[in-house]
């Protein structure tokens, strides 16, 4: 089972006699655990300031330019740590339990679905025959968390908001399910190393959105069906700032609000790679290309990769920032017209067209 | 005994029986039988907390636990495909949905009278009781040595499913069911245009 991680196999040789097979695993999982803490501390951190950049940016400001000195970079570091030192305060007539339960079970089930992700071709803690689908699993469980704080915050805003969230998600898990369904049909398999190496024909650029018309359709109903999982704008009702306070963040202060806030900005990461994967290439590009033909699958190769993920990753970020400021906030009858009435219709149609493709393509060639 | 002390006793006692069982597993079937033990405990802990929790919306929440321990379990057994599946469909859609249902109830914890713990252990223990006593009668124990080798690859289910000679055709029958299910609810629920014409000023639209 432990063949599958990438530091297993690298720390197993190196590892002295005294240390038994479990202590070596231990390792293994702490060194994992560590990586993915990391990656998510530092998207969030990335994530705010670049949020605050976009935003600015977007309505002719120039946002943070003071802290750090170069256009305010350390703008993210100097909230965070106004965030610790807040005093965390929980509602007199709130649900303690739950109240303080609820970003753990955010945040852990994006640890979990982050799992799954692989870094670099032949860097992954698992090599999963299902990883897409456990991605999926995992994150549906922020529904829950979502659920759990507005109902024991004990607030008609926050209850509101988990009302929103639930009604919300329902709706828009199916065309998110159903999109995908394209891609998986074109290559094949769950798994995110062979799906991108799938798409390594043609110079880097066999992206499955470029092979076939209709899951490229799919790409678009796709990354409309994230925004609406990640409760990003325009599908950001559960915490509809100008109606319902803050929505289920209402009650929340300090360094409870701010998981919150990472837990957002890693799913996003997360589902822009999920979408980088499966329609957008995962690791292939031709620059990639370039670094298996000068320099075989080595160190270089393995590391251009995991920055074209990086990118792909930074830019689906970018892409939803981008839509928040520029699109108004849809109404929840809207949104709930939109993911039952036109995506889902229309997912199912990307799937059976994208099926005829590539059955008409096998009959041709 | 107030509320709140019979809350923390009922949660210390969960917590040792939960760290009872994955003693007594790492102690017979080493580490694979402390992780039995683990999700065991999660599993049957959500259960109980199901039952002890005065608020419902507590109770619907305590399902979690219940349905993410059987999804550990199935991952024990070799089965992920399943175990994701659980999760998927028992946690991010079943659940969602019974919260949406019983959310608007307050937190209130006096809200649902004590339960009558003596009644119920008795209950409890007799259904178990006779469970049990029927099931060992009839069971044959399968031994580690004779189970066979549990791996269900989504290849393996996605075949079953889709090759003629396996479940097509209850499959199809299964999806045509429930869309015709689907058809139907929307149906029912649905206002027509003439219940709709007193609900505004104008006399309708």
């Amino acid at each position: 089972m432990n063949d599958g991680n990438a530091l297993y196999r690298f720390l197993q040789p190196h590892a002295p006699d005294f240390v038994p097979d479990w202590g070596v695993v231990l390792t293994v999982a702490i060194i994992g655990v560590s990586i993915v803490i990391a990656i998510v501390g530092l998207i969030a951190l990335a994530g705010t300031w670049a949020e605050r950049k976009v935003s600015a940016h977007i309505q002719c400001r120039y946002g943070p330019m003071y802290v750090g000195g170069w256009h305010g970079w350390a703008q993210a570091l100097a909230d965070g740590i106004k965030l610790i030192s807040k005093e965390d305060m929980i509602p007199v007539g709130a649900d303690r339990m739950l109240f303080m339960l609820s970003p753990s079970i955010l945040l852990g089930s994006v640890f979990a679905a982050l799992c799954a992700m692989p870094l670099a071709p032949a860097f992954y803690f698992g090599y999963i025959d299902l990883g897409v689908f456990m991605i999926l699993a995992f994150s549906s469980l922020t529904t829950i968390g979502v659920v759990m704080a507005g109902w024991a915050s004990n607030s008609k805003w926050s209850l509101y908001g988990a009302m929103r969230e639930a009604a919300q998600v329902v709706a828009y898990e199916i065309p998110l399910g159903v999109s995908l369904l394209a891609p998986l049909l074109v290559v094949g398999t769950f798994n995110m190393v062979e799906a991108s190496n799938a798409q390594a024909d043609y110079f880097g650029m066999g992206w499955l959105a470029f092979k076939n018309p209709f899951v490229l359709g799919a790409s678009v109903i796709f990354f409309i069906a994230v925004l609406a999982e990640t409760k990003r704008a325009p599908f950001d009702l559960p915490e509809a700032e100008s109606e319902l306070v803050a929505g289920f963040l209402t009650e929340y202060s300090g360094i409870r609000w701010s998981l919150f806030f990472m837990e957002e900005y890693a799913a996003m990461f997360l589902m822009s790679v999920v979408t980088a994967f499966f329609f957008f290439g995962g690791f292939e590009s031709p620059l990639s290309y370039l670094a298996m033909k000068s320099f075989g699958d080595g160190y270089v190769y393995q590391v251009v990769c995991f920055l074209t993920l990086a990118a792909k990753g930074s830019f689906g970020i970018f892409m939803m920032m981008w839509l928040r400021w520029t699109l108004p906030r849809l109404r929840i009858d809207q949104v709930m017209t939109m993911g039952y009435k036109y995506l889902t219709p229309l997912a199912l149609f990307c799937v059976l067209g994208a099926g005829i493709w590539e059955a008409i393509k096998h009959a041709v060639s | 005994m107030d509320l709140r002390k019979q809350q923390i006793a009922f949660y210390t006692a969960l917590l040792f029986g939960a760290l009872a069982a994955m003693g007594w597993g790492l102690k017979t079937a080493g580490i694979q039988g402390a992780m039995f033990g683990f999700f065991a405990s999660f599993t049957l802990g959500g259960g109980l907390m199901c039952i002890w929790e005065r608020s419902v919306v507590r109770s619907a929440f305590s399902l979690m636990a219940t349905f993410c321990g059987v999804a550990g379990l199935f991952i024990l057994l070799g089965h992920d495909f399943l175990a994701m599946a659980q999760i998927l469909i028992y946690v991010g859609g079943i659940l969602v949905l019974i919260l949406f249902g019983v959310m608007l109830t307050p937190p209130d914890l006096n809200e649902r009278q004590l339960p009558r713990v003596g009644l119920g252990v008795v209950a409890v223990v007799g259904a178990l009781a006779f469970v049990g006593a029927k099931v060992a009668a009839v069971v044959n124990w399968a031994q580690a040595e004779t189970l066979p080798p549990a791996e269900t690859k989504a290849e393996q289910i996605g075949a079953a499913f889709l090759r003629a000679d396996g479940y097509v055709i209850a499959f199809e029958l299964a999806a045509v069911l429930l869309t015709v299910a689907l058809v139907a609810a929307v149906y029912i629920a649905r206002r027509k245009p003439s219940d709709l014409i007193d609900l505004t000023e104008e006399g309708g639209y």
